[in-house]
């Protein structure tokens, strides 16, 4: 049958999809090909959490061939739902995409950038749902590779070197990650990830296995934008084309988190990961560190791109704060702000989007008077920053909720005032731009608002950064599941 | 009675978009405006009437045990109450204010007006403090657009202070509180006689109580009371809607509701976890009033005036019996029949003749009569004085310090209340006494203010005296707190 | 003598410590990417070198040998080897592009010109 296969054909179809893309060439077809491969993709993964959700872990081998031996997909709560982030985002950010692109590179071989997406969705769904850690590697150059593509189209020149830059850090990323797993390998001679999970423990006071940890920690990390290794994250997310832009902050770093929880809760063991290595110590500080500096960074920057670029690192921050705090609802918290700030963050990058499609700009000063002349655009970017501030009746809110819980839970309540100061420095940020989107006069009376085709699908997602906020049940019980399951709890 | 919880919010929300949708004929905004605020009063009304019958109406629920629902009892019903009653008549000023001084973005003023009304009703009929949490900070969104109204430097200056102060507070503090009693509690739902009672260390108390007090920085507790002076820059309706009903009480409110409802008045009373708050309450008391001895602005001295009045309503609940708490209650009403009357007056004062200082305004109230007649009764509310409503909430939260034993606590009244004199009475005094002025700067002769300004503030000031002598209905509600 | 008996290792070590230290020191684009080459060959060797099982020879069943090196790191590596040649390829194409655009291929002249940096 064919649901058996479900988890194969999550990577297959846009894997195949991306060549088409390139046979077809017409702009119309390959963007319709991109969407309608998305929207399956998000189908089969919607499925496929309900599936892990009520009948448990669904184990698939590849070309029929057993565990040990074949490459194995095992697809959980984690993954499943890291799946549904990522081809959900992709799906609407496609909507979105078609019009945006066109106007931004107007290129003639624009069904290129598809099919640089669409690999870059491969990639991305790969690295979720593998279950062979050599696997992921591939997968992870697959996404990485296409993702420069993506983000060098970008309409300045500086793109360019952004492309650049994020390609040998990313490369270099890569590679450490790609040591770490030749070092497990040479300790227990097996690269499935449950194989590896049940070997580590007996070889797990060796330094090879302690120096795989740490190539395996920084190179995840570098991936991951977790500070002090985010230094690519600004230039590139800033000077990408908008659409792209949208689609990197609302599903890359949030599947190397992915990667991270995997690498170390299920495969290296949280007592190996969080007391042996001492790792939480060193996430706990990073994070508290990262939202205060990089939200500080964050308002005094005039390109707001990048200013939201910056407040990126700062909530992977939050998520790593919530992974430090290494208990069942620290780890949920973080799991929640995964698919919370991938709302948020896509949402506000989308409102830039339609901004620099009218403005060409998307300096500060230039922005003035935008909500009398973009209302819609302006009001939704204002709702997009009351989530990311934590207002309640937003996502940004229950995240927030659930990580003070955390720290509570552990009695370090220093912890969750630090965390509700960092909050208000978003204030600070998004407020500068209501200030001058609302109260300066327009410079230009004649700005008109965003196309439908764009407006749109921003509201989608507005809208469920407010539905997801009032009614947060389904994700809390999913979130909640997935901690438990990474912590081998009931 | 469900559909009736549900309607108070509906009511000002569809009231809202109404006025958005009609934002290009005034004269059916308006109406829109005024029939809403009546309907919400009727509904508000059958409400009360129905008082004794307890409902709850659940809305949502965001998170697995943690409900968005609707409940009655008596303080919020009060809240509710004068919530509603005073945006009909801030309603019918606001449209002799806003035409007489032709301001811009009338529209937008109107709606985001509405939608305060509706987060007001809801923090007064919330069932939990989580509730409370979100109606109060959608209070604050809603209301930064009206203090910065006119958008010019200054007001954004204003707006600034006036929103960063209170989502800080509310969100460094106040959520911090909200968490941590979740977490100690178990649940958020308002209980009488308290839900924390042998779920927290003694110890912790009287910390979390300064993080709820500090936190519901409407409550404008020293030193986080600057946004209240800043956010003056405000059109006068809104100051008097900000400074006399939804923003200021609906802190107070919080702080009243969340003493006897979550800490439970005896609890605290046995662990005397509310001394360290009491003397905040009563320094605030006496600092803001003699800050407002020194403000010239009548706006500016009103503002200080109403920091020192709603710490009244902080001490009375930091008091922790069952007197000062009904004598704090009550003052939530007279202090905003009171004040709102003088802002009425203050911005009638404007729309006539533009003068904003007081040195300014002597002789006014011979060419003002109207006007100045209600000041003087607002000004003898909000001292205390016969025969004003104003009076009982002092005597019962004077006699609830005797009760408690705090000499200390009404000395700072009585004292306070002699400040309220040396800063109010020389208003109506320089108006009725003082030597003419009653020309302005063009040379034009002043007249009385619009007609519906006129109306408005006649009603209050009456408002006011009829308190006086009917002031039980209000007693009972009160006392009604303590009958389980 | 242990640790001269594992001098693969000390190779692999020191081309990546080579590699490292030329994209981090180097301003010009393309020796970056000679770099970056010669630290991802390191790891290359290292995969290649554990795969190796002393005495054994190639994988392939045939009389007389019993023992065989283990071909699933060679295997796994041919894999990098490509994607490894894909970065470059991707590398160079940007610096072509940036080429284009800057009229330099050397880091610093390139900030110089885009000043906002």
């Amino acid at each position: 049958m064919i649901s058996t296969h479900l988890p194969v054909l999550q990577v297959a179809i846009p894997l195949l999809a991306a060549p088409a893309c390139v046979v077809f060439r017409q702009a119309t077809v390959t963007w319709l090909l991109a969407l309608s491969v998305s929207c399956i993709s998000l189908l089969i993964s919607i499925s496929l959490l309900w599936q892990a959700f009520t009948t448990g872990e669904i184990r698939y081998e590849l070309g029929g061939w057993a565990a040990p031996w074949g490459i194995e997909y095992k697809v959980d709560v984690v993954n499943a739902f890291v799946l549904v982030i990522v081809s959900g985002m992709s799906s609407v950010v496609l909507v979105y995409a078609r019009e945006s692109l066109q106007h931004e590179l107007g290129i003639r071989r624009i069904h290129l950038v598809y099919t640089g997406w669409l690999l870059c969705l491969t990639g991305l769904l790969g690295i979720t749902v593998t279950g062979d850690a050599f696997n992921v590697f591939v997968f992870l150059e697959i996404s990485s590779l296409s993702s420069y593509l993506l983000i060098g189209l970008g309409p300045d020149r500086r793109a360019l070197t952004a492309a650049f830059q994020y390609l040998v850090m990313g490369t270099i990323g890569a590679t450490f990650i790609l040591i770490g797993i030749g070092l497990l390998y040479m300790m227990t001679g097996t690269l499935n990830m449950t194989d590896l999970s049940q070997r580590i423990p007996a070889v797990s006071h060796t330094t090879t296995i302690h120096a795989a940890f740490a190539f395996l920690a920084l190179g995840i990390a570098l991936k991951a934008a977790v500070f002090p290794l985010h230094y690519w994250l600004p230039n590139a997310y800033t000077y990408a084309p908008s659409a792209v832009t949208a689609f990197m902050a609302a599903s890359a770093t949030k599947v190397s988190i992915y990667l991270l929880l995997r690498f170390f809760f299920d495969i290296f063991s949280e007592s190996f990961s969080l007391r042996t290595m001492r790792l939480n110590e060193i996430l706990l500080i990073t994070g508290v560190i990262a939202i205060f500096s990089m939200s500080l960074v964050a308002i005094y920057q005039q390109d707001i791109k990048r200013m939201l670029a910056y407040s990126s690192v700062a909530q992977v921050g939050y998520m790593v704060i919530g992974i430090g705090l290494a208990s069942a609802t620290g780890i949920m918290a973080a799991i929640l702000h995964l698919f919370n700030h991938a709302l948020m963050k896509g949402a506000l990058f989308m409102a830039l989007g339609c901004i620099f499609y009218r403005l060409k700009s998307l300096e500060l000063n230039d922005l003035a008077g935008i909500g009398r002349t973009m209302p819609w655009t302006t009001a939704a970017f204002v709702v997009g920053g009351l989530s990311l501030i934590g207002v309640p009746l937003t996502v940004g809110f229950v995240s927030k909720w659930y990580l003070i819980l955390a720290t509570l839970e552990r009695g370090w309540w220093w912890l969750a005032v630090l965390i509700v100061a960092s909050s208000l420095l978003a204030v600070v940020y998004i407020w500068r731009v209501v200030e001058v989107a609302y109260f300066k006069p327009a410079q230009d009376t004649e700005v008109n608002e965003a196309p439908m085709s764009m407006l749109i699908p921003t509201w989608a997602l507005i809208a469920a950064n407010v539905y997801f906020g009032v009614n947060a049940q389904q994700t809390i019980r999913f979130a909640g599941r997935a901690a438990a399951e990474l912590l081998g709890l009931p | 009675m469900h559909t009736a919880l549900v309607l108070t919010l509906v009511i000002p929300l569809v009231g809202a978009a109404l006025i958005a949708s009609a934002h290009n004929q005034p004269n059916l905004r308006e109406s829109v405006t005024l029939v809403t605020s009546v309907l919400l009063f009727m509904v508000v009304l059958y409400v009360l009437g129905q008082g004794g019958s307890s409902a709850e109406v659940l809305l949502a629920t965001p998170f697995p045990g943690l409900d968005l629902s609707l409940s009655t009892e008596p303080l919020g019903l009060l809240f509710a109450t004068v919530a509603s009653g005073l945006w009909i008549i801030t309603s019918i000023y606001s449209i002799g204010y806003m035409r007489g001084n032709n301001e811009q973005n009338q529209t937008r003023f109107y709606v985001f007006f509405a939608v305060s009304i509706a987060a007001a009703l809801g923090i007064a009929l919330s069932a939990n403090v989580f509730t409370l949490f979100v109606f109060y900070e959608v209070l604050t969104l809603s209301t930064y657009p009206l203090v910065t109204h006119k958008g010019t430097e200054e007001a954004r200056r204003g707006g600034r202070v006036y929103l960063g102060i209170l989502l800080s507070t509310s969100i460094g503090f106040f959520l911090v509180a909200i968490v941590w009693t979740w977490n100690a509690a178990g649940h958020l739902d308002f209980t009488d006689g308290g839900i924390l009672k042998g779920h927290i260390e003694p110890a912790f108390l009287p910390l979390l109580l300064a993080l709820y007090l500090f936190g519901i920085g409407k409550a404008a507790l020293m030193p986080f009371h600057r946004w209240l002076p800043a956010a003056m820059v405000a059109p006068t309706p809104v100051s008097a809607l900000l400074h006399a009903v939804a923003v200021v009480k609906a802190g107070v409110f919080s702080v009243l509701k969340i003493t006897v409802y979550v800490f439970g008045i005896e609890f605290l009373y046995e662990t005397g976890a509310n001394r360290w708050m009491m003397w905040v309450a009563a320094t605030t008391v006496i600092l803001a009033s003699l800050v407002a001895l020194t403000k010239d602005n009548l706006k500016a001295r009103l503002a200080y005036s109403t920091v020192s009045q709603l710490s009244y309503i902080v001490l009375g609940a930091m008091l922790v019996n069952s007197v000062a708490v009904v004598g704090a209650g009550m003052h939530i009403a007279t202090h905003a029949l009171g004040k709102i009357t003088l802002f009425f007056c203050a911005g009638a004062i404007y729309v006539a003749t533009h003068k904003t200082e007081i040195s300014d305004m002597d002789g006014l109230g011979r060419t003002m009569p109207i006007t100045y007649t209600a000041m003087l009764i607002g000004c003898l509310s909000v001292i205390g004085l016969p025969p004003t409503g104003g009076m009982w909430s002092k005597w019962y939260l004077a006699l609830g310090a005797l009760n408690a034993d705090q000499w200390l606590m009404l000395a700072v009244l009585m004292l306070s209340t002699l400040l309220n004199v040396a800063y109010l009475l020389p208003i109506p005094i320089r108006g009725f006494l003082y030597g003419d002025k009653s020309t302005n700067a063009a040379g034009k002769t002043i007249n009385e203010a619009p007609i519906p300004s006129l109306l408005a503030l006649s009603f209050t000031a009456a408002g006011c005296i009829v308190a006086f002598f009917y002031a039980q209905p209000l007693y009972h509600l009160m006392a009604g707190i303590f009958e389980h | 003598m242990t640790n001269i008996g594992l001098y693969n290792y000390w190779i692999v070590f020191l081309l990546m410590m080579t590699g490292l230290y030329v994209v981090i020191v180097s301003t010009n684009l393309i020796k970056k990417i000679i770099g970056l080459n010669i630290f991802q060959t390191s790891v290359f060797i290292l995969y290649i070198s554990i795969g190796k099982v002393a005495g054994g020879t190639a994988p392939i069943l045939a009389e007389g040998y019993k023992v065989y090196s283990n071909p699933l790191p060679h295997v796994l590596i041919l894999t990098a080897i490509v994607v490894g040649v894909a970065t470059t390829a991707l590398g160079l194409a940007l610096i072509v592009r940036i080429h284009a655009e800057y009229n330099s291929v050397d880091e610093e002249k390139i900030y110089q010109n885009d000043p906002s940096d």
